[in-house]
């Protein structure tokens, strides 16, 4: 084993599985969500709202760029640390009443919170938004074993009465507006008025009417976590709407599942994280409600308390030199809110539950470069850098995806001996382009090029399947009759 | 100051006029300008597209040809290529486990500008038609390409010295800071998503009625003037060094579609 074990037992690290692959080639997917307009106006509306709040909370702070450099600096060193710190945090959990299992793998994960839930005799839960179930499709899992999940995150809630998915990790209905929000309440809301309006506030109490009697009932809840302190083993959820307090404090049983990814050393911390996290996030000073739990207290709140510490396909990206910083990521989709991929997309054509820049590189680094169509992400992205200054961990995400892109040409090498059109146009410009000789040579062929634009001296279409994606929407120029290289030459200059 | 030249592929084969531009600016300012014959290309379309070996090649090349020539600096009218040969040449040499070539990499970095970086912080241009004599009457609006921005963190250089120009008049690009969508190899695999961000780039300069989109990259203003042609705008691209390079004696040739937008 590598420098990454983590404390599971001595086995392979392990590729990450459940929703964390594209399901299908990326451009296909963004191709067919490019075509809904709805669907991009709304994005684009969304995104650049919370683009401008962010920028406006972040402009307050004269130190910005040492905050994030501080984040950065605290998840590179947990993260070169993390057996023990997560060891630590083991400890103090367990010495507070808490009980810690650790998971390989979705499918162990889901296995070992199934046996929780069943122990409780309950078949219904309450949820508050959690990424890493949503990895590893716990309510789907759960459904299958009779046991009903019921979201209380607003958006949450309104993706899971669609029958939709999430397309973006803060805001998972970004993708709907208001209209459509309120259809679906008609439409899965037995005791909803058939009245409601599109009102936001309308729209709120249904939702507050319908959720309530969900946290009275529910003897179990299953929660994310945005961190874990090793050096007391609280666990701690930020959240807008107060609907995560309930679930955390009104259950006899509470259950999270977790990342080992999350952990920071100390409750000092949090003063980096906590002014990091909500203005990135929701671009506010702080977010309404910021939830810390720490084991068991009687008489007081959920009296059995569980972690599950998820692997799946962590230490394989911390095992990855040039992509491990990834694992830095708070959570908090300032990358995607500024991407100009993801504000035409939307999340779904990542096909992951992580979309994005970071999840262009969080998914393949998780599953590895060869699962199924996950090596089309890397590739989703123009390379504009936008995501990375706003990284408020400042995780390089252009560096990463361009190590990626080189991963998955070799693992494409490896496995075919038939050299892609892709590959014949990146050998050719090889020897064009790594001797000033040859591209002198090459250049004197400039004036085919002009016969081929012809009289209004454009070139319109050109052979093959990537050099004609190009001219499907854009000319080129005739090239000029003479190159500089002959141009400097003919001029007798050196 | 002897300067080296580093011309870029793009801007050797397709836009000799670029070049040309740039020499021209370096001379007027009473440098020496040398062109190293065995250049070719920065290698940043095999790096990005993930084909490191060949990649180091080009990169090899690149390194090789700066170091057989002497001068004080390098420079190139592209903030892409001047971004690839400062970070991506390091870093293709290090995969390799190549730290001879890192190392020879890092100086050629060291010493390679990207134009205004060159004349504003280096030569102390500041004014370019009180120092460049540059002037070029017509209506144009600027377009600052992702690299140059993010990666060589150039501020508002090339939009400051722009407007320093004599008879221009610079109106501002909505969204000037979104990507044109065309991240190399990104334009052909992702076609239909490069061709949304293209379409709102063109969308935004058509808003501005300026008959011309100036910029500090031809890969990009290649795009752009891609996308607006295959559009019917009557907007086209110019790199800025053309605009810079334009005097009253020696005026810049404009796209044809633009005459229209002369002042």
């Amino acid at each position: 084993m590598s420098s990454t074990f983590v404390g599971m037992p001595t086995l392979p690290s392990q590729r990450g599985h459940g929703n964390l692959h594209a399901e299908e080639p990326f451009p296909q997917a963004a191709t067919r969500e490019l075509g809904n307009s709805q669907l991009r106006a709304n994005l684009r509306h969304a995104t650049h709202t919370i683009r401008d709040k962010r920028l406006n909370v972040v402009g307050e702070l004269p130190d910005w760029e040492d905050l994030r450099q501080a984040g950065s600096d605290t998840k590179d060193a947990v993260m070169a640390d993390l057996p023990a710190k997560l060891d630590e945090f083991e400890k103090n959990f367990t010495a507070r009443g808490g009980v810690v299992h650790w998971a390989r793998d979705a499918e162990e994960a889901n296995r070992i919170v199934t046996d929780l839930v069943r122990a409780t005799g309950s078949e219904e839960i309450v949820k508050v938004k959690s990424m890493a179930t949503q990895e590893i499709g716990l309510n789907e899992h759960l459904e299958e074993q009779g046991i009903a999940a019921f979201e209380t995150d607003l958006a949450e809630l309104i993706v899971q009465l669609g029958h939709d998915k999430p397309s973006h990790i803060l805001v998972p209905a970004i993708h709907k507006n208001r209209t459509e929000v309120r259809d679906i309440f008609l439409n899965e809301m037995p005791e909803v008025d058939p009245d409601l309006t599109d009102n936001p506030a309308e729209l709120a109490m249904a939702a507050r009417a319908h959720l309530r009697q969900k946290f009275l009932s529910a003897k179990v809840a299953i929660s994310g976590a945005n961190f874990a302190l090793a050096d007391t083993g609280t666990l701690g959820v930020v959240e807008s709407e107060g609907n995560g307090r309930m679930c955390l404090t009104l259950p006899e049983t509470l259950i999270t599942v977790m990342g080992i990814e999350k952990v920071l050393p100390s409750a000092q911390d949090l003063e980096v994280f906590m002014q990091l996290l909500p203005r990135s996030s929701t671009g506010e000073r702080m977010n309404p409600y910021t939830s810390l739990w720490t084991g068991v207290t009687e008489g007081d709140g959920p009296q059995n308390v569980h972690i599950v510490l998820l692997d799946n396909g962590r230490t394989n990206a911390l095992a990855d030199k040039y992509g491990r910083t990834a694992l830095n990521c708070i959570r908090c989709s300032a990358c995607m809110n500024v991407c100009p991929v993801y504000e035409r997309t939307g999340g779904h054509a990542y096909g992951s539950t992580y979309p994005g820049p970071i999840g262009a590189i969080l998914s393949p680094l998780m599953t590895g470069i060869e699962a199924e169509d996950n090596g089309s992400l890397p590739y989703a992205s123009s390379l504009c850098g936008a995501c990375y200054d706003a990284c408020p961990v400042k995780i390089n995400i252009p560096d990463i995806l361009v190590h990626l892109r080189g991963e998955d040409v070799k693992a494409q090498h490896a496995a075919s001996r038939v050299p892609t059109e892709m590959d014949l146009l990146m050998k050719g410009a090889e020897i064009a382009l790594s001797s000033g000789k040859v591209l002198n040579l090459m250049e004197k062929a400039l004036p085919l090029g002009r016969l081929a634009a012809g009289r209004d001296k454009k070139i319109k279409k050109l052979p093959g399947k990537l050099a004609g994606a190009w001219t499907s929407s854009r000319d080129i120029p005739a090239p000029p009759a003479q190159s500089f290289r002959d141009w400097w030459k003919k001029e007798g200059r050196s | 100051m002897r300067i080296a030249l580093f011309a870029t592929c793009i801007v050797d084969a397709m836009y000799p006029s670029t070049a040309r531009a740039t020499v021209r600016i370096l001379e007027r300012l009473g440098h020496e300008v040398v062109f190293p014959a065995g250049q070719a290309c920065c290698g940043q379309m095999h790096t990005n597209s993930g084909y490191f070996d060949a990649a180091r090649k080009v990169a090899a090349n690149h390194i090789t040809a700066f170091e057989s020539v002497e001068y004080d600096v390098a420079v190139a009218p592209s903030g892409s290529c001047v971004a690839s040969v400062k970070h991506q040449h390091p870093m293709l040499a290090e995969r390799a486990g190549d730290t001879d070539l890192a190392e020879r990499a890092t100086a050629v970095g060291a010493k390679t500008y990207e134009l205004t970086q060159l004349l504003v912080d280096v030569l102390g241009v500041t004014d370019a038609a009180e120092q460049l004599g540059s002037y070029f009457p017509h209506t144009i609006t600027y377009h600052p390409s992702c690299h140059g921005m993010r990666l060589l963190r150039l501020g508002d250089r090339q939009l400051d010295l722009l407007k320093t120009v004599g008879g221009i008049d610079v109106v501002e690009l909505p969204e000037a800071d979104a990507c044109c969508g065309f991240g190399g190899t990104f334009s052909m695999k992702n076609a239909q998503v490069s061709t949304a961000m293209l379409e709102d780039k063109a969308e935004n300069i058509r808003s501005t009625g300026a008959g011309l989109c100036a910029g500090g990259d031809a890969s990009c203003l290649l795009h752009i003037g891609g996308g607006l042609s295959r559009a019917g705008s009557a907007a086209g691209t110019l790199h800025l060094a053309e605009i810079l390079a334009s005097t009253l004696e020696e005026p810049a040739e404009v796209p044809s579609t633009t005459t229209g937008a002369t002042r």
